[in-house]
């Protein structure tokens, strides 16, 4: 019973952790998307930031300076999204398809360059990395029935990140519904003529939308570089940011839906890695290739029919052009 | 002598080489409806965008209470007092009323506090003007009625003096328009100025207290509507005498062209839309369906040309029965019969927008051999076609290369026409003809289908248009939520009549 409870206890623990550069990068997307700028390019902007904040950390040491240097390269991809789609009314999946494969060709050129080590960088240890943070009082309870080991185990014991992560949902939540910014972000989304009549300029909106999916973006890349990993490597998103896409269309571009899609996402990917070699009673073991490929069935079943019909952001997709 | 609300003074607008609009000069005094009236393309609507900074004039100025005033965007605009509904309405579907009201003039970065003063606001302003509506309710849900009178509250809210409304009424029953008359009405007993943009006479002599007609860009006169006529007007707008009337000779029906049957019509979503109707059209007649939008017509029409299925009764064509027991011939196969049908919507199914006109002449009869050289099309018998059509129709500009949508939308109607008409269908279904047309081309396709009926031809024709239907058809069939609800002649019919059976009431004529 207690190893059973521990076993769940490390599932759902693992499941935090891959949730939370899911959970950024789908409200990264959020904002975009809800502007009205379809934003597939997640996962080259998650790259790149996660390469340079990887190469900054290592040289200067300092996981703060890391994280700022990776929300910057972030940023700057989302402005050349913006710049593409916005300003010159470029086709939006080209641009973000674009920005996904210069980025997974430039990362490990620019690492060749720099670090002659293949394409990664050098591993970082120390305060180049965001270490693990014990809540207060969690020693001291970790010896309570049921309440110590879940609070010190589960809650307890993660990086920087997937607090801000998990802060990240209801705040982002509480922008897009309840302040001006959100209103006039959702409002620019569904029928940017209506806010060009009412006296906001368009393009301004979607702008700031982009700026906000970059820092969002680019504080999930870091994650996976310089918190939850230990430097950069190559590809190292693995569709995480299409994941993260796939989650946001699930939870139909909404804060918390979203953010279960990412939890379940997450959950499934901490179990196969827990059933790989596994010996399932009456099953036997299941060949590695289908565990890890069980995320994408899901994800593939869950958009092809079980949540319904996804209804987007009306002006998703167009640029916007004054009537004649 | 009245205080000037708005004054302009030789605005100009180009939009590459199209003069949108030339030296426009007149005045709007304050607490009065102003009617801007003329035909589609004549720049009315460009006039006013510029009004409210959406574009911007290349020349001229413009005065607010009299003084000169730069309006560059429209937030210039609203900080002028000016407000605007526009054609198609500015409105999120996905947001309620009040979240549409307050977007641009929040009041802070937070909504709450800007939220519950706006209620308040809107409650004044719902209560002064009698302009009720449930400001929680999503605006997607609402009636068209309703959503234009969140339009004019989102610009009352913004403290709008001067109320500018492009086409208001093109969207509207007639009801739902006398409403908004009543509307307007009120506005200006309480001091606010309203500027109206239409093409429809009947509106500027109804409300308005001052009309500006253009033509072509330019202000062609200005004068009180008490001083002038429907007639006067027209001539104005089109530039030369117009026939309001349609004239034509006496009927005289030939055989049966077309029989319904207790004809039933089921949509997608099972609703009935046509319940148990039956009629004849005979040859040299024009039949006309009024009715109020929405209430089976369109369904009838799409059934008769073969794009609806039906779920009952029998449609008999020249003796043979071309529909029983749910199934219908196709369009394809109905237009090798001799019927020939113009739908009422020519972008939904009428034209392929992207498509050349020439393209566009040959749609529905793409197989035919005359535009067939073996294998492929034959273009120069399109282009040879389609220019002899838009000769024939007076289609501007006279271009079979240009793309359907490069036209207006009553150039647009005209090359739908030519193509169904120029087959000398025995039997033309034609919806809407005149939607979205200027009185020019109205007075056109009018001859025209006058013209098919003497030729001993059948013509059924819906319209949502009372002034149609009674200027054209010979019988008059009322429907009412998918039934007949009775029929007149067209000798002696009377408005009022017809207008009681449009709301469902069974009246002897």
């Amino acid at each position: 019973m207690a190893d059973a409870f521990l076993y769940v206890l490390l599932i759902l623990d693992a499941t935090f952790r891959v949730a939370t550069p899911l959970v950024l990068a789908a409200l990264a997307g959020m904002f975009s998307e809800r502007s009205g700028v379809i934003d597939i390019g997640l996962e080259g902007k998650m790259l790149g930031s996660a390469f340079a904040a990887a190469a900054c950390a290592s040289v200067t040491g300092s996981a703060w300076a890391g994280l700022l240097v990776g929300v910057a390269a972030a940023i700057a991809l989302s402005m050349l999204h913006g710049f593409a789609c916005i300003t010159h009314r470029g086709n939006q999946v080209v641009s973000g398809m674009a920005i996904n494969i210069v980025v997974a060709g430039l990362a490990p050129t620019l690492g060749f360059a720099w670090f002659h080590q293949g394409g990664q960088t050098p591993p970082l240890s120390g305060d180049a990395r965001f270490a693990s943070l014990t809540l207060p009082f969690a020693d001291a309870t970790a010896d309570w029935p049921i309440i110590g080991p879940l609070y010190s185990e589960l809650i307890s014991g993660h990086n920087i990140i997937v607090y801000m992560a998990a802060a990240a949902v209801p705040i982002a939540a509480w922008i897009l519904f309840r302040t001006r910014f959100g209103l006039r972000i959702r409002a620019v989304g569904e029928n940017p003529h209506a806010v060009d009549t009412a006296g906001i300029s368009v393009v301004a909106i979607r702008y700031r939308a982009l700026i906000v999916t970059g820092i969002l973006c680019g504080i999930a890349g870091s994650y996976l570089s310089i918190a939850h990993g230990a430097g950069f490597a190559r590809d190292m998103t693995a569709g995480k940011g299409y994941l993260a896409l796939a989650a946001l269309v699930f939870g139909k571009w909404k804060p918390v839906p979203t953010l279960f899609a990412c939890l379940l996402f997450a959950f499934t990917d901490a179990l196969q890695a827990r059933l790989q070699g596994a010996d399932i009673p009456g099953i036997g073991v299941i060949p590695v290739q289908f565990i890890q490929a069980l995320p994408y069935i899901l994800t593939v079943l869950l958009l092809a029919g079980f949540v319904g019909r996804a209804i987007p952001p009306k002006a998703i997709g167009q640029p916007y052009v004054k009537e004649r | 002598m009245s205080l000037p609300a708005l004054e302009l003074r030789q605005i100009n607008k180009w939009f590459g080489p199209v003069h949108a609009n030339r030296d426009v000069s007149f005045r709007v005094d304050r607490g009065t409806i102003h009617g801007i009236i003329g035909e589609n393309g004549a720049g009315k609507s460009t006039l006013m965008s510029i009004v409210y900074g959406y574009y911007q004039a290349d020349g001229g100025t413009i005065l607010v209470n009299d003084k000169p005033c730069p309006i560059e965007t429209p937030e210039d605009a609203i900080d002028a007092g000016i407000g605007m509904v526009h054609q198609h309405f500015m409105l999120v579907d996905t947001f309620t009323v009040l979240e549409n009201v307050i977007l641009g003039v929040e009041g802070g970065p937070v909504l709450r506090s800007g939220m519950a003063a706006a209620r308040k606001e809107l409650d004044r302003l719902e209560r002064d003007y009698a302009l009720q509506v449930d400001i929680d309710s999503m605006v997607g849900d609402l009636p068209v009625g309703l959503r234009q009178r969140v339009e004019i509250l989102k610009a009352l809210y913004r403290g709008a003096e001067i109320l500018i409304l492009d086409e208001p009424t093109g969207v509207l029953t007639p009801q739902e328009a006398d409403h908004l008359f009543r509307i307007l009405a009120n506005l200006k007993e309480q001091g606010k100025t309203v500027i109206l943009i239409t093409h429809k006479l009947r509106e500027i002599m109804a409300i308005t207290d001052n009309v500006t007609v253009m033509r072509q860009g330019a202000v062609v006169a200005n004068v009180p509507t008490a001083d002038t006529t429907r007639e006067k007007l027209a001539e104005l707008m089109v530039g030369r005498s117009v026939l309001l009337r349609v004239e034509k000779k006496p009927v005289t029906p030939g055989e049966v062209v077309l029989s319904v049957r207790g004809l039933k019509v089921t949509d997608g979503a099972g609703v009935h839309r046509v319940k148990d109707v039956s009629f004849d059209v005979r040859a040299g007649e024009i039949v006309g369906i009024a009715g109020v939008s929405g209430n089976g017509q369109s369904e009838l029409l799409e059934a008769l040309a073969g794009m609806r299925p039906i779920s009952g009764g029998e449609i008999v064509y020249k003796g043979k029965s071309i529909a029983a027991s749910g199934k219908i011939g196709s369009p394809r196969d109905l237009r090798r019969i001799g019927m020939a049908h113009v739908p009422e919507d020519r972008h939904r199914a009428g034209l392929v927008l992207s498509f050349s006109a020439n393209e566009c002449t040959i749609l529905g009869y793409h197989d035919d051999v005359a535009y067939n050289g073996g294998l492929f099309l034959d273009n120069k018998a399109m282009v040879r076609e389609c220019a002899r059509q838009e000769e024939a129709y007076d289609v501007r500009p006279q271009n079979p290369m240009l793309s359907a949508s490069g036209f207006s939308g009553g150039n647009q109607q005209k090359l739908v026409l030519a193509r169904e008409m120029e087959r000398d269908p025995d039997l033309l279904l034609v919806g809407q003809p005149t939607r979205g047309v200027d009185i020019g081309a109205i007075e056109f396709i009018h001859r025209r289908l006058i013209e098919m009926r003497d030729a001993g031809k059948a013509v059924l024709l819906v319209s949502v248009e009372l002034d149609e239907i009674m200027s054209l058809s010979d019988r008059i069939i009322v429907m009412f939520d998918g039934g007949i609800v009775g029929e007149v002649d067209q000798v002696g019919a009377e408005e009022a009549t017809i207008g009681l059976m449009m709301a469902g009431e069974r009246v002897a004529a």
